[in-house]
């Protein structure tokens, strides 16, 4: 297979895409936002308990390609005991790596796994795949009740 | 009839020899959007080297050679669609635009609240949303007829939605998602039974079949210029000369008045009515070359070889492991819709794109078709007379590497 597409589509991605962890409804979530890619038709709802300025759980569940499937699983999985502001701040990290120059590097450190998804800024259409569950994420942190598209 | 010349037609097509990522293009979303053939490219560079000006005005030499260019493709038209008269040929930007105008100038003036409007499920957006708006604004009912697990239009239903209060159908001749192909002639006969207009959309029949509106007997026919091998941003409503007649105009300005005063104004004759402000000259003469092309080649010589393409095609796909034909109608264009096993369409379109594919990932502008067929996207290869069996070929080795990715 293609070098590029071998990075886009790791075993760890694939992985997550195959067993999406923490995909699931939350009833007694604190925020549910929604998130919608009307070009491809990636659907998620992120929900979030918060506890003490904290998150205590978070989970998503909805339809989407690998890509989205496997950022919002290994999001949820990173996100919990975070602050909102933390979690927004690795947010900005996740942003600032899909939309680098292919050559610039990465921060490792900070992003820690999901520097798997390095590899998607050569897949210019996949970017908003790779950051729905976050944007979705960041909307359910303080709520507007608007839907989320990456459009 | 002589089989076509698949290799010889490929030299028509310029862009045909492009390579993506280091591979061969194969493009097969032709359902989107067709290449354009060194007859259209060059119509057009020759127009804008050496003829260009304005139309219908001018009474020097330039202009007078555009109208003629305008004209002379508007009844090129008219000849490949069968209509009675180039009084019948209104150009505007295309399919989308001429289903809007007719519900904005034959919809407003002729409907009234309770009368329907019936749509089948199949439809593009642009044959579902203009008549939502026309339904928030008159008050008309907007009704779907059923499609079966094939993606066949349900006769059966579709005759019991035909009632006496049905004033127009619209519907699609050849369904962009699908590939189906609807019996619009049956369609436009019950339908006249009834006293109902019918509206058929063929913006992907035209560039894949012979159609004749008069034989049909089609109140209204719209198409895309950019579907049949010609430039974009031109596309033709097809209309009784009687109903154009009738109908109001539709945007006011130059070109589709006689005379104006501040308190009066005379409309133009049919076409021109329709035809407000300067149009896309050059694209009408693009597509004028487009229509000249196929005439040369034959659109059964068209028809036939793009049914062996979907036949070899369907074979091979099938033979993919986990791969879901949708929409595997009886009588169909060459137009392979599927699914397969767990990938996404956007993954499988992702990893095709590699391999030089150029394919369709999504709901192709048909979200309640896909709902129908419970599927969020499907992956869709639409050919034209320019693809060939080798790239099937490509296609079905390339889908295998998707199912490896997807094990
Ligand atoms: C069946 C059908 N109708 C209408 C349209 C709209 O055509 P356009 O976007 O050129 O106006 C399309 C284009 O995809 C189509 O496939």
């Amino acid at each position: 297979m293609n070098p590029d597409l071998q990075d886009l589509y790791q075993q760890m991605i694939m992985d997550h895409n195959k067993n999406p962890r923490n995909f699931r409804v939350m009833p007694d979530a604190t925020s549910v936002a929604e998130g919608f890619n009307p070009l491809c038709g990636d659907h998620l709802h992120v929900y979030i308990k918060m506890k003490n300025g904290r998150i205590e759980d978070v989970s998503f569940e909805g339809d989407g390609c690998a890509i989205s499937k496997a950022s919002a699983s290994m999001m949820t999985g990173i996100l919990k005991g975070k602050t909102g502001g933390e979690a927004k701040a690795l947010f900005e990290e996740v942003r600032a790596m899909l939309s680098r120059d292919v050559n610039s590097p990465v921060d490792t450190e900070k992003l820690g796994k999901l520097a798997v998804f390095a590899g998607v800024c050569e897949f210019p259409s996949r970017v908003k795949c790779a950051s729905l569950a976050w944007h979705t994420m960041v909307e359910g942190l303080e709520p507007t009740g608007k839907q989320v598209t990456t459009e | 009839m002589s089989p076509l010349d698949v290799i010889k037609i490929r030299e028509d097509f310029p862009v045909l020899r492009e390579r993506v990522y280091g591979k061969p293009l194969i493009y097969l979303d032709n359902a989107a959007t067709t290449q354009k053939p060194r007859a259209v490219i060059e119509t057009i560079d020759r127009f804008y080297s050496r003829e260009n000006a304005n139309i219908h005005r001018g009474v020097f030499c330039l202009s007078e050679k555009a109208t003629q260019c305008y004209e002379g493709a508007r009844h090129k038209v008219k000849v490949f669609l069968g209509a009675a008269s180039d009084k019948e040929i209104v150009f505007v930007r295309g399919a989308t635009e001429a289903i809007n105008l007719v519900a904005a100038t034959w919809g407003r003036a002729f409907l009234k609240a309770g009368d329907e409007v019936l749509i089948t499920h199949m439809e593009h957006h642009s044959n579902i949303v203009p008549w939502q708006m026309l339904r928030d604004e008159k008050g008309i009912r907007l009704k779907v007829a059923p499609v079966n697990d094939s993606g066949e239009l349900i006769m059966e239903e579709f005759r019991k939605l035909l009632t006496g209060k049905v004033r127009l159908v619209s519907v699609v001749h050849v369904s962009n998602a699908l590939g189906t192909i609807n019996p619009v002639g049956e369609i436009i006969r019950l339908a006249h039974e009834q006293g109902a207009r019918v509206l058929v959309d063929g913006a992907q029949a035209v560039a894949h079949r012979a159609v004749n509106v008069r034989e049909l007997d089609a109140d209204f026919y719209v198409l895309s210029g950019h579907k049949l091998f010609a430039p974009t941003g031109i596309g033709v409503l097809y209309g009784k000369e009687e109903l154009l007649e009738k109908m109001p105009p539709y945007q006011g300005g130059g070109d589709m008045i006689r005379s104006v005063t501040f308190d009066q104004t005379i409309y133009n004759r049919i076409p021109y009515k329709f035809e407000a402000g300067t149009p896309h000259i050059a694209g009408v003469i693009g597509l004028g070359a487009a229509v000249d092309y196929l005439r040369e080649i034959g659109l059964d010589k068209i028809a036939a070889y793009e049914h062996e393409l979907l036949e070899y095609g369907t074979k091979k796909l099938m033979e993919v492991p986990g791969l879901r034909l949708i929409g595997t109608a009886e009588k169909k264009a060459a137009v392979l819709s599927f699914v397969l096993g767990e990938a996404h369409a956007h993954d499988i379109g992702t990893i095709l794109d590699r391999s030089g594919i150029a394919i369709r990932a999504g709901h192709h502008c048909a979200m309640p078709l896909m709902r129908r067929f419970n599927v969020p996207a499907t992956t869709r290869a639409s050919f034209a007379f320019y693809n060939t069996k080798e790239e099937i070929d490509l296609l079905a080795e390339a889908l295998r590497e998707v199912t490896e990715v997807f094990k």
